[in-house]
């Protein structure tokens, strides 16, 4: 009836996941409990569940970026405190099975569940601003998306208290993902979760490409959009080609799983390797996905708070757009080791080692915007200039590793893990704190406490050099990575300063979060009025915060880069312009109801609930059908509330 | 946001922007020389009409062409300034369909090379 | 800091034209932009199982080959009825464009049921693969094989399965236009899927025999 599924599924005998458990599930319920008592139960639905607003959408994405970092830092600091326990004699407090569960989905829920969403959340957000339009191209497969992502998250956690994680490794390699040596769910777990959302990010991804090559203000040209859409452009453009690579080969694993094929298995023919070899196919590029969107920020950054315009605009996109190709270039970088031997391994490690130059030109033409540039330092540009020093370790110490003789000693070693750290953290994380310190008045109405915003980036910044710098020299003395147990008494001192480093970001943490609770407290007193508190450059700026629903009353006309700022200089306004009816796309609770089936589904499938199965299956095609069919899918704004609500925002800026 | 298309400045992929006559046409000539192609591969594949070490070659050319014949006469792939959004999404997707095959391959071949015997 | 309206003044010198320049585009164009970069993300999710098959063509572990199961009379005429579905669509996209539904519901059924054989000959010979004990799970090559071509035959059953919606919605709400715009992501679709089956083609079976 149910499966493999039985009560031994839950972890009666194992305190920690069973402790943490029972408290998210009661934090779960007592909000669920306060947000239907509050009555916010209608409001949540018509406004947020089932909006097709990329601003609402995007705002949900970091949202739930944020929640998962608190659950991947945890992983995080439960893996610091074990390898600084663990050391000669002691055991620690984590056994071997547990700490497989937590790297594994520590590196999963960092990557899928926090990163992209965070990346993807700020590009849903900024991108239809910036490009002077009233949404995406296609509304409603956003608000899919997005619950596609939230349902692989959802299903990840469930791991938790419903059976266990895979223990593989974030990766997950076969022959040891392989049901003769992972028999039970925890692979299943990761398989499906990801598969989920990985539907999900591939629609995100053709939205945004087909909303920035069809959808702009009239006047922009591609040299006239800013950087950031130029990098989200490019970064979406790895999604299409990416993501399906690893829908494929997680296709192939769960077939190999479920009906006993040999793709990757040991007996019967089956490549291991082959594995390998497409998993990175995919790997690389998503690490471009990430990374690329942050360059965007920081170039917008740069502009903005050093007051002048973005040095080397057309190198930018060049560089961006090069590295958008020699992405895919690169990939065998992450198995050296695994013997394709010296012609092969050369071509992939000079093609790794040509990748960082278009990133270096970047890095220049940051520095260039900055110089001469009258810099006030707020926020996010300390984040950026935080990036600035740390990216550049980290692509030096990748560039090393590019070097096959020298990754053959270091590969698998905390020397990478490091690096890799190094240029996640340094590129992607500072990235999106700078954005999230950048966009939140443009989202919310009202800036974030700056002094708050200062002390988490100086807690972030110093922590993670103490908690890193430390891997690199380990990793240098032969310390390999995911060790449960620590052989070398002598490493003791390195791991208690990268504890002491992680201890220094969850303080870092803890300010972001002080940070927004009192700045919803005063925010009153923080109000943006004008919609502009940056002076900024950008025809985001141009609208009120937040924007209405329609983001323009009426689509700017672009005639340069930097379309705002010309805007202000040129003091082009006029008259109040004839206001026109505007149609914008009903709400869906399509998104929703897909998601929700999505996880019915694949929780179904991880516990061999066959039944559950094909119902799910069916429910999802019965709600495609239904949807199909329906008509009437845009509502009218009319010209009257439109007038109301533009002169509204402009009796507000004026008292400003 | 239901427009009228303007004066044909974007190309709408598989779209056609020739008068009535000329499309059956085209479709019929696609139609024939895909046939055709496709007629030659199986010849080609099953006897010994070209040097036989040659034969994978000829077959992934005649697939090329075939592939070739469908972009142009069935989803009317062709020049034109405004198709270049079309165009380019094409070689890219390309040009990522024959990094995957032709690096896995190689790649692969190269570790098969180098395990124990 | 004042506010500034951002005001669009008609015929305000430098503004560009062309080059998507223009503003917003159609509704028709965005569609079916969008849709043909899903469609070229599923070529190259075919292409990792493309890769795959390659790779492990030879690993039949002891077990049939390709030569020996592959009976290409028969992938010809699959070959064939796939080829001329994806004619009659093309013919069947013209007639929805010109409104002449008759000719459209014609052309349909050629395509419809050209589709559903060649459906019908793929099914039958995997099933007397699996009968000669050929099955998915006695090789990786038969692995690769049956993943790949039955990926495809998989969308082809979707695509159909598609086909037969589209339809109903012509005969319930008539040739609007965003009916249309479904039909023209249809006909991407299905010549899409012709284009694979070149691949499968020659990659599986022609060299299969080679």
């Amino acid at each position: 009836m149910l499966g493999r599924l039985t009560w031994d599924a839950i972890p009666f005998d194992q305190p920690i996941p069973l402790v943490t458990s029972a408290v998210v599930l009661i934090i779960i319920f007592s909000v669920l409990v306060l947000i239907t008592v509050k009555g916010w139960v209608p409001y949540l639905w018509r406004e947020w569940i089932t909006s097709v607003d990329h601003k609402r959408i995007g705002v949900m994405y970091v949202l739930l970026g944020l929640v998962m970092l608190l659950r991947g830092f945890a992983d995080a600091i439960m893996m610091r405190s074990q390898q600084a326990l663990a050391i000669g004699d002691s055991q620690g407090y984590l056994p071997p099975d547990h700490y497989d569960q937590i790297f594994s989905a520590h590196g999963s829920i960092m990557i899928f569940f926090v990163a992209m969403p965070f990346v993807i959340g700020m590009m849903n957000f900024v991108v239809p601003l910036q490009l002077g339009v009233r949404d995406v191209a296609f509304p409603v497969l956003n608000s899919v998306s997005f619950w596609l992502t939230a349902s692989g998250a959802l299903l990840i956690n469930v791991s938790l208290f419903i059976g266990n994680f895979a223990r593989t490794g974030w990766m997950n390699y076969p022959p040891l993902s392989e049901l003769a040596f992972s028999p039970d769910v925890g692979v299943d777990y990761y398989l499906w979760s990801l598969q989920i959302s990985g539907v999900g990010t591939l629609m995100a991804g053709i939205n945004m490409v087909t909303t920035i090559l069809k959808l702009r203000a009239p006047g922009m040209i591609y040299f006239r959009m800013p950087v950031f859409c130029w990098t989200a452009l490019a970064s979406n453009m790895l999604i299409i080609a990416a993501f399906p690579v690893l829908t494929a080969t997680f296709v192939m694993l769960l077939l190999d799983r479920y009906v006993g094929m040999h793709f990757f298995t040991n007996d019967g023919g089956g490549s291991a390797m082959m594995y390998v070899n497409l998993f990175w196919v995919w790997g690389h590029p998503e690490v471009y996905i990430l990374v690329l969107p942050a360059f965007g920020i920081y170039s917008e950054v740069a502009a903005t708070f050093s007051g002048k315009p973005l040095f080397g605009y057309r190198s930018m996109v060049l560089a961006t757009l090069g590295i958008c190709v020699l992405s895919f270039m690169v990939w065998l970088h992450h198995f050296f080791t695994m013997g394709a031997g010296a012609d092969v391994n050369a071509f992939f490690g000079i093609m790794s080692m040509i990748i960082a130059v278009p990133t270096g030109v970047k890095v220049f033409n940051w520095l260039f915007t900055m110089f001469h540039g009258r810099v006030v330092f707020k926020p996010p540009i300390l984040w950026m200039i935080g990036f600035m020093v740390t990216f550049v370790i980290g692509g030096m110490t990748g560039v090393l590793l590019a070097v096959p003789p020298v990754d053959f000693i270091v590969h698998n070693s905390t020397f990478l893990v490091a690096h890799f750290h190094n240029v996640i953290i340094g590129g992607v994380v500072f990235a999106i704190m700078a954005g999230y310190n950048y966009w939140f008045p443009k989202a919310f109405g009202f800036t974030l406490h700056e002094g708050l915003g200062k002390a988490s980036f100086w807690c972030w910044f110093v922590g993670f050099y103490l908690a890193f710098m430390p891997l690199y020299m380990l990793g240098l003395m032969g310390m390999t990575r995911r060790l449960q147990h620590i052989p070398d008494p002598s490493w003791r001192p390195l791991l208690l300063v990268a504890e002491l480093g992680a201890v220094v970001i969850f303080i870092g943490i803890l300010c972001q979060i002080a940070q927004l609770v009192v700045s919803i407290r005063t925010r009153e007193s923080r109000r943006d009025l004008t919609g502009d508190p940056w002076d900024g450059r950008t025809l985001e700026w141009a609208t009120a915060s937040p924007p209405p629903a329609y983001n323009f009353a009426v689509l700017p006309e672009v005639e340069t880069i930097d379309a705002f700022w010309e805007m202000k200089q040129t003091g082009r306004r006029a008259a109040e312009p004839p206001y026109q009816d505007i149609e914008m796309p009903r709400n869906d609770p399509i998104g929703f109801i897909t998601a929700f089936f999505a996880v019915v589904l694949g929780f179904a499938a991880i516990w061999h609930i066959w039944w559950i199965v094909i119902l799910g299956f069916i429910a999802i095609v019965i709600t495609a059908l239904v949807f199909g069919w329906s008509e009437n899918r845009e509502q009218e704004i009319s010209a009257e509330e439109v007038a109301l609500m533009e002169r509204a925002r402009l009796d507000a800026g004026r008292t400003a | 946001m239901d427009g009228d298309e303007p004066a044909l400045i974007e190309r709408t992929p598989g779209v056609e922007h020739h008068e009535a006559t000329a499309s059956y046409l085209s479709y019929t000539v696609g139609l024939g020389l895909a046939l055709l192609l496709t007629i030659m591969s199986f010849v080609v594949a099953q006897t010994n009409l070209l040097w036989l070490p040659g034969i994978p070659v000829g077959l992934v050319v005649l697939a090329f062409a075939q592939i070739g014949v469908h972009l142009v006469f069935f989803l009317h792939l062709g020049s034109g300034p405004d198709n270049t959004n079309n165009i380019i999404a094409l070689a890219f997707g390309l040009f990522i369909v024959f990094l995957v095959i032709a690096g896995s391959c190689w790649i692969i071949v190269a570790l098969n090379a180098n395990m124990t015997p | 800091m004042t506010t500034t309206t951002i005001i669009a003044e008609p015929g305000h010198g430098r503004l560009a034209h062309g080059r998507g320049a223009d503003g917003p585009a159609p509704t028709r164009t965005v569609v079916a932009y969008g849709f043909w970069i899903f469609l070229l993300s599923d070529f190259v999710m075919f292409s990792g199982l493309f890769a795959t098959y390659a790779v492990l063509s030879g690993h039949t572990a002891g077990g049939p080959t390709g030569r020996e199961l592959f009976n290409l009379q028969n992938v010809f005429i699959e070959t064939a009825c796939l080829l001329f579905s994806s004619y009659t669509a093309g013919l069947g996209a013209l007639s929805a464009e010109r409104a002449e539904v008759g000719r459209f519901y014609i052309f349909s059924l050629f395509t419809f049921v050209l589709g559903a054989a060649f459906l019908f000959i793929e099914i039958s010979e995997f099933a007397g693969m699996v009968a000669k004990g050929a099955g998915p799970s006695r090789s990786a090559f038969l692995s690769a094989f049956f993943t790949l071509v039955g990926m495809h035959g998989a969308h082809v059953t979707s695509g159909l399965l598609w086909f037969v919606y589209m339809i109903a919605q012509v005969a319930a709400k008539g040739l609007r236009p965003h009916v249309l715009r479904r039909l023209l992501c249809f006909s991407l679709f299905w010549h899409a899927l012709d284009i694979i089956w070149v691949g499968v083609l020659t990659l599986v079976y022609l060299m299969g025999v080679v």
